[in-house]
C-alpha cells in the first residue's frame, strides 16, 4: 500500500497541547515539511518563542533553542552568524514579536541576518489569557480591552510585514493566512520560498500567517476563520510585501 | 613574547581571542566601548564574528544563541548595560551555557557616573537576573590580572557550564599597563556535541531551554545548581593574601581597585610598624569564607576591616565569614570617587586605635 500522508520525518512524536480549532498546529506541520522536502532536516535550529508555542521544543525534531520572550531574532542572530551553514529560522507570536521583541525583530530585519521568521499573528495573547495584542483589531473585546480595543488609548494595530518591508535592506516579507486550504497551500509556498532565500545565503525573510484563536476569541473556529476573513483581511492584506530582487 | 603596553578594554578583547574566543556581540557604553571598537577590528582579521547589537538586551541574547551553539562567546558592557543583560543571564545560567560577559563597574545608582565603582556587587555575586542562580565572579586588580582570568574564563565556563562574570571598573579598562598574554595558556574547548545547536545531522537533536512545567523536575533542577555550586566553592575559590604570613593583627579585605590602593596603605603602615595584611579575593563567587573563617579564630588577628567603592556590599560577606566574632571597620568612597592611599591610611590607624590594638606602638 502506498503511504500518502504520515508525519514530516522533522516533527517528534509528542502530542500538542494546542486547543481544538488552533491554527499552531497547521503552522508547526508546514515548517516540518519544509524542513523535510528540502533535506535540511540535520542542519536546521529552531528558535522558540514564549506564548503558546513555547513548547515548539518538543514537537520539532530538530536542534532547538528557546528564548525569552521577544529576544527570538536576537538568539537566532548569535546561532547563525557563529555558524553561518546552519538554517536558522524563528517561530513568534504577535505579543512575542510585535510587542515586547519590536526592538528585536526590527534590527535583525535590518542587520539583513540570513534568519527565517514564522510569525502568526492571531490578534490576540494567547497563553497569558487573550490579553489584547499590538495586533488587536479595533473594538476586539480582550481580557484587558473588555469594551473592544479603544485606538485613541491603544493605538492601532501594528502591520508588521508592512512596517519591516519599508526597511531599506534587501528581504523576504510575505502575509499569508491560514484560515482555508486554498490559503495554507499558499502560505506554505511562501514559506518555503523564505527557507529557500536562508539557505542561498540572500537575504532576511519574514512571513506573517494569519491565524485563528477560537479559545480567547470566544467562537467556535468556524465562526474564526468567517472572522479572520472579515475583520483581518481587510486590515492585514495578504501578498508580497518585499523581495530580495526589489529595486 | 615579550610585554607589550596595552589598555585595559584592548588587552581584554586581545585577551578574549587568545582564548580562542571568535565572537563577540556587544553594545557601546563608557567606560569600556573600546572592548567592541577592538574587537570590531580585530575578529574579521582572525575570522571570527563581531556585532554590534542594537542594545543590551539584544547583546546578552546574541550571545545565549551564539554560546548555544557551541562556540566561545563574550559580551562586554557597563553597570546601566549590566542590568539590561540581567535577563539573559538568568537564562543562560539555566540553559547551563557557558557564557563570558565583563561588567566593567560605573557610579549609580540610575545613570549614575562613568567612573570607577563596585557598586555592582551585591548584582554580581548575589544574583542580578530573576531566579536561585549564580554566575562564577572574578574580580581581577591588574590589567595582566584580568587578561588572566578573561583566559580562564573561557574554561571554567566549560567547565560549570555556567556564566562567568568578570567584574572591574574604568581605572582598570582605561589604563594601561603592561601585559603578557604568554603567562596563562590556552585550555582547548570541551566537546559540546552533547548539548549544542549544531545540527542534529549524525546524532540524537539538541535543545537547549529552561522550561519546567513540572515543579518538581524544576526543584530538581535548582538541586543540581546547589551541587554545581558546592564544587566550584571546593576547586575554584581563588584569592589573593598580602603580609598575613606574620602574624597581623588586622586583616583588610578589599578587592579590584580598591585592593590597590589598601595595599599601598598597607606597606606605609607597616613601614611604620602596623600589623596588618590583606585578603584580596580574585573570586567574589565563591567566596572565600573558609580562609577569612580560619584568619579570624587564628589567636593573634584581633581586627577585620573593608574598604569597598561602595556603601557597603562585601562587607556583608565578610561579617557573615567570621560570624561577626569581631566588629567590622567600614571605609568606602562612592559615585566615581576612588579612595586615596592618604584617607585609607587615616582610616586604617583610626582603626587601630577604636579597637585597641598596638599599631605603631608595639
Amino acid at each position: 500500500m502506498k503511504t500518502i500522508f504520515e508525519r514530516p520525518k522533522s516533527m517528534t512524536k509528542a502530542e500538542t497541547h494546542y486547543c481544538p480549532g488552533c491554527t499552531h498546529g497547521v503552522a508547526h506541520r508546514m515548517v516540518a515539511e519544509i524542513v523535510d522536502e528540502l533535506g535540511i532536516r540535520g542542519k536546521t535550529v529552531g528558535i522558540a518563542p514564549v506564548g503558546c508555542s513555547v513548547l515548539i521544543y518538543r514537537y520539532m525534531d530538530t536542534d532547538m533553542q528557546s528564548a525569552a520572550h521577544g529576544r527570538a531574532p536576537a538568539v537566532a542572530t548569535g546561532v547563525k552568524r557563529v555558524r553561518p551553514e546552519l538554517c536558522v529560522y524563528t517561530y513568534q507570536g504577535d505579543g512575542d514579536l510585535a510587542s515586547i521583541g519590536m526592538g528585536e525583530i526590527v534590527h535583525a530585519a535590518n542587520r539583513g541576518e540570513k534568519i527565517t521568521v514564522v510569525f502568526i499573528n492571531n490578534a490576540v495573547y494567547g497563553m497569558t489569557g487573550g490579553q489584547m495584542a499590538p495586533t488587536t483589531m479595533p473594538g476586539q473585546k480582550t481580557t484587558t480591552s473588555p469594551k473592544g480595543r479603544d485606538v485613541n488609548l491603544a493605538g492601532m494595530p501594528i502591520r508588521m510585514a508592512e512596517l519591516l518591508s519599508t526597511l531599506r535592506t534587501p528581504s523576504f516579507v510575505v502575509r499569508s493566512s491560514l484560515h482555508t486550504p486554498h490559503h495554507i497551500i499558499q502560505a506554505k509556498q511562501a514559506l518555503r520560498r523564505a527557507f529557500q532565500y536562508q539557505l542561498a545565503g540572500t537575504c532576511f525573510s519574514f512571513v506573517e500567517l494569519l491565524s485563528i484563536c477560537p479559545t480567547n476569541w470566544g467562537i467556535t473556529p468556524v465562526q474564526s476563520n468567517k472572522w479572520l476573513e472579515e475583520t483581518m483581511l481587510p486590515y492585514y492584506p495578504l501578498g508580497i510585501y518585499k523581495t530580495p530582487e526589489d529595486k | 613574547m615579550p610585554k607589550i603596553l596595552m589598555k585595559g578594554a584592548e588587552a581584554i578583547g586581545e585577551a578574549a581571542i587568545r582564548a580562542g574566543c571568535l565572537s563577540y556581540f556587544g553594545y557601546p557604553i563608557t567606560p569600556q566601548s573600546e572592548v567592541g571598537e577592538y574587537m570590531s577590528r580585530r575578529l574579521p582579521e582572525v575570522g571570527g564574528v563581531f556585532v554590534q547589537a542594537e542594545s543590551e538586551v539584544a547583546a546578552s541574547q546574541m550571545i545565549y544563541g551564539a554560546s548555544g551553539a557551541g562556540v566561545r562567546v563574550m559580551t562586554t558592557t557597563s553597570s546601566p548595560g549590566y542590568s539590561l543583560m540581567a535577563e539573559a543571564m538568568s537564562y543562560i545560567a539555566a540553559s547551563e551555557l557557558p557564557a563570558v560577559v565583563v561588567n566593567i563597574v560605573r557610579g549609580g545608582p540610575g545613570l549614575g557616573g562613568i567612573l570607577p565603582s563596585q557598586g555592582d556587587y551585591f548584582q554580581a555575586v548575589k544574583g542580578g537576573g530573576h531566579g536561585d542562580y549564580r554566575c562564577l565572579v572574578l574580580a581581577p586588580a591588574t590589567v595582566q590580572e584580568f587578561v588572566e582570568c578573561v583566559m580562564k574564563a573561557f574554561p571554567l565556563a566549560e567547565k560549570y557550564l555556567n556564566p562567568v562574570l568578570l567584574i572591574g571598573d574604568g581605572m582598570i579598562a582605561q589604563m594601561m599597563e603592561p601585559v603578557d598574554f604568554d603567562a596563562v595558556k590556552t585550555e582547548p574547548q570541551r566537546d559540546v556535541e552533547a548539548w549544542a545547536t549544531t545540527g542534529c545531522k549524525d546524532r540524537p537533536r539538541n535543545v537547549v531551554e529552561c522550561l519546567w512545567l513540572d515543579p518538581k523536575l524544576c526543584e530538581d533542577f535548582n538541586f543540581e545548581l546547589i551541587e554545581k555550586y558546592k564544587k566550584m566553592t571546593a576547586e575554584d575559590c581563588y584569592f589573593e593574601e598580602y603580609e598575613l604570613d606574620d602574624q597581623p593583627e588586622m586583616v583588610v579585605v578589599a578587592y579590584g581597585t580598591t585592593s590597590r590602593i589598601v595595599r599601598t596603605a598597607i606597606e606605609e603602615l607597616r613601614k611604620d610598624g602596623y600589623k596588618l595584611g590583606m585578603l584580596r579575593p580574585i573570586t567574589l563567587f565563591p567566596f572565600p569564607f573558609d580562609r577569612l573563617r580560619a584568619l579570624s579564630e587564628t589567636s593573634h588577628v584581633k581586627a577585620f576591616s573593608v574598604v569597598e567603592m561602595s556603601q557597603g556590599q562585601m562587607i556583608e560577606d565578610v561579617r557573615w565569614a567570621i560570624r561577626d566574632k569581631f566588629p567590622v571597620g567600614f571605609f568606602c568612597r562612592m559615585g566615581g570617587i576612588v579612595p586615596s592611599p592618604e584617607e585609607v591610611i587615616d582610616f586604617l590607624k583610626q582603626e587601630f586605635v577604636t579597637r585597641g590594638l598596638k599599631g605603631a606602638k608595639s
